[in-house]
């Protein structure tokens, strides 16, 4: 069966009713898609299909006839350095499918617009954190900060002042 | 100028150093590595879908496995009956394990396929393979077996895996001195990891030997499991790391058994053999956090000032020991919470169910009693008309105080910095008084997590950390792995600024136990503090030997140059296992949780609208990393708060899926502010501690309490809409609540 | 355990005719759309059937069009399509909305309405708002077409009218008079199933259906009735209550979803009270 595979013209010979998911996995081998969960609720096996984020895990081989399929692998961006950059990525697994998602943003998304465009891909790792503020932007989500603790506190009571001895926070760089 | 500078260009890749090696310049320049947020080493690779986890590697001639399971809790198996033609499959039960058909952990008493009796649903009894995934799948097998009365109950079960008792002082005094006593009941539930990588290895046969590839924490626990199970030597058995998609405790002790039921397998037939779960078995069938009913009774003087505590901690251990008397261990050096208390008495048992063993999860304990510590806190500050934060300050540990357990805290307790940040940050008292009655809650958690084994734990261990001079630098030889949390890339930090070498030339060997040595499991949150400072010392021995040599140039003209290092304990740290008292661990991190929601009066879904998250852990080596510790735990942390419940029936996990299963996505997970506080540890490498647990503790309480701010009081998590629901309902009087003034 | 994949058979019409055929002489074939639902059932191992009719190729069953004061959706129409399409925005906003509360954006691309109708799950979320637009089902056979009005749809749990030799082909909703509503309350804020959801239009008749209350979608006929008439609020309410049947299941409980039907109704009511009435 014909279809565009991350640029290229591919005829790949597999049952019609497999998963798109095993067909770019296993007969592509391009093992960049990951199956987290095989029911749709994780978004781990993101694809594109024609330009649109799908996940692999419950497309049929059949239903890319003659279309154009994105891979991880295909993926022509930026966003894997930014991802990276902010914090984005720690244990990687459910990164490739995160890109692919985010490739449905426009140019400077929103944190709530990447947050909708990613409800249907779980991290379980950075709480979303820095993959939002890859996507949107640091000023969007700020970084966190890191500051000295200053000298042991004895006082009963909390300060409400702001103490000038404990240094200014400086937020996390690069 | 003669005598060239060094450069150090601050990228968005990382530091680099650009050392002009001028005539007359002295080798090694220094390089500032730790305390940057240097991107991780394999980052790219993991963003570009480069990285290979399990599922991602093939051998040729591999077989798929399958575990067959049961379907009851508790009782007798009587005879498995084939309904398939077993031709071209490989078929191994208990009679074909070589060595002890045992899980070698702590109590071993879980084997690694079912004998005869039967303790859990979902226990393992056969196992397949075959060439063909569908023909696997549809292979049917019928197990005949005769139920008996399940305990699923924890306070009903008859048998304890192990008891704790820690006492202070004299709790009949305490209460004495009283003004007022506050009794309450707090109960946690079981969570499931979901790590996005399910459980999966490949064992790969050789003659008298296996290799097992797999998706793992602790790979010389799986070594040490599989010795044990196949009775071979440990030199004819290997295991790999490959990249792991997630663990967060739950690939600790689990994959011994994945590992032995593929080694098995691939050991009869020949071939290698992939056994990886889906989603439905992997939550079904593997470990939990476990539940907890925590019962507290505290004295408190008119002033504020805590005079007793007393403590009960119950938890489920599930049908087999595991790491259980560990758990419980933590649980209770946690269960008082970060307060200074004369008359202390906690006890713990932590029990057997039949149902599928409870095991490590990120915190180990430590979360569901600072749960009911910090819960207990508020109402103990609503019943004495206190406010919450002065409450705990007042009370709070702080330099020089002593524990439960009778331990001095050094200079680094910093329990009460890291509240006043909290405070101050979420600007909690103006939102406290402005928010009451208006459907918007601030609630507050203030907590702690000792760093590393408890007491003689890293003694025990004996970890080893190697450092070998490579050419263009080092190479880290160590038994600790990379899930997500950092652990490459810090440690090669904390190698490349000790040994002044740029951090590109340190490579971090794929932790293979025949190449690294044992540095002890990757838990505890012990990584970056014991086996950082073991590479630390290394490099600081490599650097000395070098002499100013380059790493080649030392080659060529002494040879090969290995540093290997094994952990000696600090100085003036004393623990009795058997009475419980002294240090228990080395140092502590400290935390302070805001947690802020608004309570829907349609749905009565609480919305948590923002978590302010302050942790003091010593020293950040990567701050980015760091704080990606701190958001990550936070978000799981607010899952066990407010949504996520395993439901047993008979036993066995009625929503094993993730349509069912609910854990945060995007839009319920909302912007975390995270401030990391530094209080150098003086044992630890750059004075860094420990971090990857601690946030797992914060949210749970910090939401009850804001819930609590919204006039609703419950005691147990999740705190799911059905509950609220059920709570606001209610009456408000509790029959365990009793407050006696005298 | 999961379905073994390579051994199913596809059969891929090219015609609306050719698949009706097929239906009718080549049966039992199980209708593949979007297969959003269709590939859970698969990895659960929960679908019967082996034999698969392919819808995808079927493109006069994908769009939606305006004939006359009817919009005529095609079965084949994704949640994606109606979210971005102008017409359903303008004449029939609360199925929009119920589009983006089903799944993620990868399931919204995917899914289709013909496949929300035919699965006949309880829990379907557009399903309540076509009860209240009072759609009609068009269904074809090779023997001709047939329309069901929408509150005549359902027979059961996960049963319909609809033969096995029949396709729905799209869904018809005639002119919405009145201000429009739609809640869906999930297991979380994304991608969650629903433990109540209700759709509702204020008009002089007020109509109301909910989903996840009953074995199918339920209207409140005598709910309505009692608020046409001006009833107290409290007593339609109480009426609510009766008119639906909700259960303890694995995501909440029959209690919390009683309650919480009677605050939606509240709720609607309060909220389409100062709402000018759409055009």
């Amino acid at each position: 069966m014909r279809f565009v595979l991350n640029g290229k013209r591919r005829d790949v010979d597999a049952a019609p009713l497999r998963r798109l998911l095993d067909v770019l996995r296993e007969d592509c081998g391009l093992t960049g898609t990951k199956e987290g969960c095989g029911e749709g609720e994780c978004g781990a096996c993101t694809v594109l299909v024609d330009g649109a984020p799908v996940n692999s895990c419950l497309v049929p081989f059949a239903h890319v006839r003659g279309r154009t399929v994105t891979t991880i692998e295909g993926l022509r961006s930026r966003l894997p350095e930014a991802l990276v950059r902010e914090g984005g990525t720690q244990c990687g697994i459910c990164t490739p499918g995160v890109l692919m998602a985010a490739a449905a943003l426009g140019r400077r998304p929103s944190a709530a617009r990447v947050r909708e465009a990613l409800a249907g891909n779980l991290c379980r790792c950075t709480g979303y954190a820095g993959i939002v503020r890859a996507l949107a932007g640091a000023r969007a989500v700020p970084r966190p900060r890191v500051r000295h603790a200053g000298p042991p506190v004895r006082d009963r009571r909390p300060s409400s002042r702001r103490s000038a001895r404990r240094g200014e926070a400086r937020p996390v760089e690069e | 100028m003669r005598g060239a500078t060094t450069l150090s260009l601050a990228h968005a890749d990382g530091v680099k150093t650009v050392a002009r090696h001028a005539i007359g310049l002295r080798y090694p320049t220094p390089v500032r590595v730790v305390g940057r947020s240097v991107p991780r080493k394999e980052g790219l690779a993991k963003a570009r879908g480069r990285a290979r986890y399990v599922d991602d590697l093939r051998f040729p001639g591999m077989l798929h496995g399958r575990t067959i399971r049961t379907a009851i809790p508790s009782g007798e198996l009587l005879g498995v009956r084939f309904d398939f033609d077993t031709a071209g499959f490989t078929v191994v039960d208990h009679r074909d394990v070589p060595g002890r058909n045992v899980v070698a952990l702590i109590q071993d008493d879980q084997p690694f396929l079912v004998e005869r009796e039967i303790r859990h649903a979902e226990e393992p009894v056969l196992l397949l393979a075959h060439e063909d995934r569908d023909a696997l799948r549809a292979a049917s097998v019928h197990l005949d077996c005769r139920s008996s009365e399940p305990v699923l109950d924890p306070e009903r079960s008859p048998r304890a895996f192990k008891e704790i008792a820690i006492e202070k002082g004299d709790l009949a005094r305490g209460f004495a001195e009283a003004g007022v006593v506050v009794e309450g009941e707090y109960r946690t539930g079981r969570q499931e990891h979901v790590y996005i990588e399910p459980q999966g290895v490949i064992a790969v046969p050789g003659a008298g030997s296996v290799t097992v590839y797999g998706s793992l924490q602790c790979p010389y626990y799986v070594h040490k499991a599989l010795v044990a199970l196949l009775g071979l030597p440990p030199e004819q058995v290997r295991v790999v790391q490959t990249e792991t998609g997630g663990g967060f405790g739950g690939k600790e002790e689990y994959p011994s058994i994945v590992a032995g039921h593929a080694a098995l397998l691939a050991l009869k037939s020949g071939r290698p053999v992939k056994l990886v779960y889906d989603r439905l078995e992997d939550m079904a069938a593997t470990t939990k956090r476990h539940p907890s009913i925590v019962r507290h009774r505290t004295g408190v003087a008119g002033d504020g000032r805590i005079t007793a505590m007393e403590i009960d901690v119950l938890l489920d251990g599930g049908a087999y020991c595991t790491l259980s008397p560990v758990v419980l261990s933590r649980a209770c050096l946690h269960a008082t919470g970060p307060y200074r208390c004369e008359n202390v008495r906690v006890r713990g048992r932590v029990v057997m169910t039949n149902t599928p063993p409870s095991g490590a999860f990120r915190g180990f304990g430590a979360p569901q009693t600072v749960f009911a510590a910090e819960v207990q806190m508020d109402r103990v500050a609503e019943t004495l008309g206190l406010d919450p934060a002065a409450l705990r300050a007042g009370n709070a540990l702080r330099p020089g105080d002593t524990m439960a357990t009778g331990q001095r805290l050094g200079e680094d307790a910093s329990a009460l910095a890291v509240l006043h940040e909290a405070l101050e940050r979420s600007d909690f008292h103006r939102k406290r008084r402005a928010w009451t009655g208006t459907g918007r809650g601030i609630g507050l958690s203030l907590f702690f997590h000792g760093a590393g084994f408890t007491g003689s734990g890293e003694v025990t261990l004996a970890s080893r950390a190697t450092l070998e001079l490579t050419p263009r630098g080092a190479r880290v030889l160590v038994g600790s792995t990379e899930m997500g949390q950092g652990t490459r890339t810090t440690l090669a930090q904390i190698v490349a600024e000790t040994l002044s070498c740029p951090l590109e030339r340190i490579e971090v060997a794929e932790p293979d136990t025949a190449r690294v040595p044992d540095s002890g499991p990757t838990v505890a949150s012990r990584t970056c503090m014991v086996v950082g400072g073991l590479l630390k010392a290394c490099a600081e021995e490599m650097k000395g030997r070098l002499g100013g040599l380059s790493p080649s140039a030392y080659l060529r003209r002494h040879g090969p140059l290995t540093v290997t290092k094994q952990y000696e304990p600090p100085p003036g740290i004393a623990w009795d296992d058997a009475t419980y008292r002294g240090d228990a661990y080395g140092t502590y991190g400290w935390g302070c949780d805001v947690a802020e929601v608004e309570l829907d009066p349609v749905t009565y879904e609480v919305r948590p609208t923002r978590v302010t998250a302050v942790a003091e852990i010593g020293r950040a080596v990567n701050p980015l990393l760091a704080a990606g510790q701190v958001e990550g735990g936070t978000a799981q942390g607010l899952g066990w708060a407010l949504l996520e419940e395993v439901v047993l029936r008979e036993g066995r996990m009625a929503n094993a899926q993730l349509t069912n299963y609910m854990v945060p996505t995007t839009l319920d997970t909302p912007p975390i502010d995270v401030t990391i506080l530094e209080s150098p540890y003086r044992q630890g490498p750059f004075g860094a501690k420990g971090v990857g647990e601690m946030p797992m503790s914060g949210p749970g309480p910090a939401v009850a309490n804001a819930v609590r701010h919204l006039g609703l009081d419950v005691r147990s998590l999740p705190i799911t809409p059905e509950v609220v629901l059920e709570c606001a309902s209610s009456s408000t009087e509790s029959e365990e609540t009793s407050t006696r003034p005298r | 355990m999961a379905t073994p994949l390579a051994r199913l058979a596809l059969l891929q019409p090219r015609t609306l005719e050719e698949a009706l055929r097929q239906l009718r002489d080549e049966g039992p074939l199980v209708p593949l759309a979007g297969g959003t639902d269709l590939y859970v059932g698969f990895h659960f191992g929960t679908v019967s059937g082996r034999r698969f009719l392919d819808l995808q190729g079927l493109e006069t069953l994908r769009g939606i069009e305006r004939r006359g004061d009817t919009l005529v959706i095609g079965a084949l129409t994704t949640y994606t399509d109606l979210i971005r399409s102008p017409l359903v925005s303008r004449r029939l906003p609360i199925l929009a909305e119920a589009a983006r509360t089903v799944g993620s954006p990868q399931i919204q691309n995917r899914g289709t309405l013909g496949g929300n109708v035919a699965n006949a799950s309880p829990a379907g979320d557009t399903l309540p708002v076509l009860a209240v637009a009072e759609a009609i089902v068009v269904l074809r056979s090779a023997a001709g077409e047939r329309r069901v009005p929408f509150g005549s749809f359902y027979t059961g749990y996960r049963r319909t009218v609809a033969r096995p030799d029949e396709l729905v082909v799209a869904v018809e909703v005639p002119r919405v008079e009145g201000r429009q509503w739609f809640r869906k309350v999930g297991t979380r804020a994304a991608q969650a199933i629903s433990k109540v959801v209700m759709a509702a239009v204020r008009a002089p008749r007020p109509r109301i259906a909910l989903g996840s209350v009953a074995p199918t979608v339920v209207r409140a006929p005598r709910t309505e009735a009692l608020l046409a008439i001006g009833g107290p609020l409290a007593e339609a309410q109480a009426v609510l209550l009766d008119e639906i049947r909700p259960i303890d299941d694995l995501r909440s409980t029959a209690a919390y979803r009683r309650r919480v039907s009677a605050n939606l109704l509240a709720q609607f009511w309060a909220e389409t009270s100062r709402i000018p009435p759409a055009r």
